[in-house]
């Protein structure tokens, strides 16, 4: 973004406060274009005529450093890039990195079909929502195109994620587009030697692409140019992703580089989307759990430090969950609060018989709770006290969560034990164990102990709850 | 500059360029038109028929607008498809790629030592020094003068950890000093950490004296630099590190912690007085941190090559986008000039093993895909968690699981710049055969 205070982008809007926006002022919606949590386009006015020249100057001056690449379309379509800081607390991080998994046209077709349908349903829940997989990257082992025409066609009959074709023979490129062209997949790669065939593919097909020049910095760049001065802006960078040693350290080197460039120094043709390739780590581990293991720390490093694609090749659960939870790390907006509304949630139809929990509003502790009680079928009512946002174990260490804290918040939201349960008991965490006494005292009510960890209510409930 | 020039004759002029503008329409007796500079000359115009051509056209296209005829929209079309425009390039445009080192990063880290050698009034054989960066970790701005170092877990009483942690220590559980010396010499601990937790009153409640001779047995086991950490118990702490600092005295252990929460004060004067260097621990909050340095230098007059920060590790999933923003911002702090700040960090990474994906035996969710075997899923955890941290600027690690262990000093070193490893020819991996 070449512009970064509130005033300068109001200069450019209608400066109407017609509220069509949803913002009291073009004050306000200004300052929200500056963050970054709304869109330019949601300015109905500015798109008018009258407006043309202002919205397209504001159009560039708020472009994002890193240009932003669509792979795929429709609802699967992913947007790779678009960030304007180094570090996450400068603002946040824009567009996860896509992981693309791969498969290969040397497989066999009942092989491939299980693989592919066992990426595309991969899901893990967190805050909320299910953490998946982004892509498919079918990959030419055979060199024949024909075979790799078969296996795209084969991948896109059981998924609609987008695709990452690869190869370096523009022959086999061309046999994957006539198959896939329309859905926009990223062709990789296009290299210092086929560069010319695959810009002809570019241009032809209309697809983004990625340029690889492993460890070679000026051909890179090299390529970049020439790719733009020839009309192709979907451009996503590929350095290379050495799998070991210094070669490694160089390559983590070469991401830093290019993105300061970017970022720092506002060099346009070198400011795209970065792709690392920790599959790599298959190249040197022959023991498939050791592969997988330095698989997984690649993508570690990679998505810390600028990769804005993956490609991996495990898909055992131990690499995929903890790469996907890396990726929402630190990906995870630090401006936005990590807090639920404090009040008594309802979990399933509970009645008066129905046990009721408590635990802190913490986003993550209580999409943790909810979703273990939901997922066993647990009825029941979940109280969400006001902890500031802290877990249990330390806000009960910081004095957020108190007994009384939990019998106000009780009270604020209007849960009078006599009236909703036929059994004025209430179930507190484990790790706040120690208010038991506390919160007899100050509520009157029964007081359990339920388990350390949420996971384990269900449990707990054979053991301990009949329903009186 | 003025021209003049017929209308049947700019008719003829761009019938040959393939303009049909004015095809069809009549032009009854010519016109004789004046040139001159004209406005809003359509520059995708210029740009096809060129500057002077495009001129008289322009003119031309006035006048058939005068007419009633949309030459504008009929030009416009072709123009605009990019596809016309593209010459396929012959050569690739050579360039150099250049960019700067961070010229805001003008102050150091400060250097730490752990452990003392004979020479320095102690008896460890192993020395470490962590700190002096002038840079991001593994950032080419600056070499990096230290790598990371990991110190493993030692309790000074059996506890409950996961069963992938625990198979590795059943047969030393009961013996600190045969804990400690298989950390060093099985799984390459460069250093080790004595959990002195069972003097937490609610726990064995422990004499700081009895947990002295604990650290005492520990010291005399191993020869690598030491942690001393308490149980946590705030009240109790304070007295279980002053009597483990003087038994230890001389050896440059490191104190662990001083924290807002006690009597920081009483660990700060005991390093101080027994050679030893303090962790200043603070929960996740920058300004805590600055607080309780400062406290630590000004108002207990520690000096600054005796101070380490642990800034607090929360889990991959469980609160590491916070843990790894904070400690970044941290160091970013120190780099830029904040002399309160730039001091060398401590994680304790074990926490990863309060994750429930590193433990429990599968999700307890029906709605998650397979979790797959927990004893491989465990020490990933750690070492993501690990991992995460080091790129955001930590230099020491208290970690529990031999992989996690072998796994992070891997790659660490890796990105440092000391692990020499065979060439990979990557530039063909896509037809890698796995
Ligand atoms: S819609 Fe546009 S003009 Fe109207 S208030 Fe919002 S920013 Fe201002």
């Amino acid at each position: 973004m070449k512009i970064n205070s509130p005033l300068e982008v109001y200069q450019y809007l209608p400066q109407t406060n017609c509220q069509e926006c949803g913002e009291l002022t073009c004050m306000a919606f200004a300052s929200h274009l500056i963050d970054r949590s709304i869109k330019l386009e949601d300015c109905k006015p500015i798109l008018e005529d009258a407006y043309k020249e202002k919205y397209q100057d504001l159009s560039e001056l708020m472009a994002p450093e890193i240009a932003e690449v669509i792979i795929g379309v429709g609802e699967h379509a992913v947007t790779v890039g678009g960030d304007d800081v180094l570090y996450r607390h400068q603002l946040t991080f824009f567009n996860p990195p896509a992981f693309a998994v791969d498969v290969w046209d040397t497989m066999s077709q009942s092989d491939l079909i299980e693989r592919v349908t066992f990426i595309k349903d991969y899901k893990k829940f967190y805050v909320g929502r299910f953490l998946t997989l982004d892509m498919i990257a079918i990959r030419s082992v055979s060199g024949d195109p024909d075979t790799f025409k078969h296996a795209v066609t084969l991948v896109m009959e059981h998924t609609e994620l987008p695709l990452v074709l690869c190869s370096l023979d523009p022959a086999v490129l061309q046999a994957g587009l006539e198959v896939a062209a329309e859905k926009k997949p990223l062709l990789y790669a296009a290299t210092k030697d086929n560069w010319q065939d695959v810009y002809d593919l570019v241009v032809e097909y209309n697809v983004p692409v990625v340029l690889f020049a492993p460890d070679e910095l000026d051909t890179l760049k090299s390529l970049a140019i020439t790719f733009i001065e020839n009309g192709c802006k979907d451009l996503i960078l590929d350095p290379g992703t050495n799998p070991q040693g210094r070669n490694l350290r160089e390559s983590f080197e070469n991401f830093i580089m290019i993105r300061r460039a970017g970022i720092k120094e506002g060099q346009k043709e070198i400011a795209f989307p970065l792709m690392a390739v920790p599959m790599t780590a298959y190249m040197t581990n022959d023991d498939p759990v050791s592969a997988s293991y330095w698989e997984t720390v690649l993508c570690g490093v990679f998505t810390v430090r600028y990769g804005d694609i993956m490609i991996l090749h495990s898909i055992e659960p131990y690499a995929l969950l903890p790469e996907m939870h890396i990726k929402d790390t630190v990906y995870t907006d630090p401006r936005t609060p990590v807090k639920v509304d404090s009040r008594v949630y309802k979990v399933g139809s509970p009645d008066k018989d129905s046990p009721v929990f408590v635990t802190t509003n913490f986003a993550l502790t209580f999409y943790t709770v909810e979703s273990d009680l939901a997922s066993n079928e647990i009825n029941c009512h979940l109280l969400a006290v006001d902890t500031d946002g802290l877990g249990v174990e330390a806000a009960v260490a910081g004095g957020q969560l108190t007994g009384k804290n939990i019998a106000d918040d009780f009270k604020k939201s209007n849960f009078d034990f006599s009236d909703k349960t036929s059994h004025n008991i209430v179930i507190i965490p484990g790790l706040a164990a120690r208010l038991q006494g506390d919160l007899e005292d100050t509520s009157g009510l029964n007081v359990m102990v339920g388990p350390p960890d949420s996971g384990r209510i269900p449990g707990w409930m054979e053991k301990n709850w009949d329903g009186k | 500059m003025t021209k003049k020039i017929t209308l049947s004759k700019l008719n003829g002029l761009l019938k040959d360029m393939e303009v049909e503008a004015l095809e069809g329409v009549t032009i009854e007796g010519d016109i004789e038109l004046e040139m001159d500079a004209i406005g809003g000359l359509n520059p995708q115009l210029a740009y096809m028929l060129g500057q002077e051509t495009a001129q008289i056209a322009g003119h031309l296209i006035n006048i058939s607008q005068l007419l009633g005829y949309p030459v504008d929209q009929l030009l416009s079309k072709p123009v605009n498809d990019d596809k016309q425009r593209m010459i396929k390039p012959m050569e690739l445009n050579r360039s150099t790629f250049q960019v700067n080192k961070m010229e805001e990063w003008t102050n150091e880290i400060q250097e730490v030592t752990l452990g003392a050698s004979s020479s320095d009034g102690g008896t460890r054989k192993s020395i470490i020094t962590v700190g002096g960066e002038n840079a991001l970790p593994y950032y080419f701005d600056s070499p990096m003068p230290h790598r990371n170092h990991i110190t493993m877990d030692v309790f000074d009483m059996p506890i409950g950890m996961a069963k992938a942690v625990k198979s590795n220590y059943e047969d030393v559980m009961d013996s600190p000093a045969e804990w400690a010396k298989k950390n060093v010499n099985e799984f390459g601990a460069d250093m080790v950490t004595i959990h002195l937790i069972s003097t937490d009153p609610n726990i064995k409640d422990t004499s700081a004296k009895e947990a002295a001779e604990t650290v005492a047995d520990v010291l005399q086991a191993v020869d690598v630099p030491i942690v001393i950490g308490g149980s946590g118990n705030p009240e109790k702490d304070p007295e279980v590190l002053e009597k483990a600092a003087e038994i230890a005295q001389g050896e440059r252990v490191l104190l662990a912690s001083a924290s807002l929460n006690l009597d920081y004060e009483r660990i700060a004067n005991a390093a101080k007085e027994y050679g030893h260097v303090v962790l200043s621990w603070t929960q996740l909050e920058i300004n805590a941190q600055k607080e309780l340095n400062r406290k630590l230098m000004k108002q207990c007059n520690v000096d600054r090559e005796d101070i380490i920060m642990d800034p607090t590790t929360a889990a991959l999933g469980y609160g590491l986008d916070y843990a790894y923003t904070n400690m970044e911002r941290i160091r970013l702090a120190g780099l830029v000039g904040d002399d309160e700040l730039n001091f060398p960090m401590s994680s304790g990474t074990t926490n990863a093993w309060g994750a429930r994906e590193s433990w429990m035996i599968d999700s307890p969710l029906k709605e998650d895909s397979d979790w797959g075997p927990r004893e491989y899923r465990g020490p990933i955890w750690e070492i993501i968690t690990g991992l995460t941290l080091a790129l955001g600027g930590n230099d020491l690690f208290m970690m529990m699981h031999p992989a996690s262990v072998a796994v992070l000093k891997e790659i660490t070193k890796s990105l440092h710049g000391s692990l020499a490893r065979d060439t990979v020819d990557i530039s063909n991996w896509v037809t890698t055969k796995v």
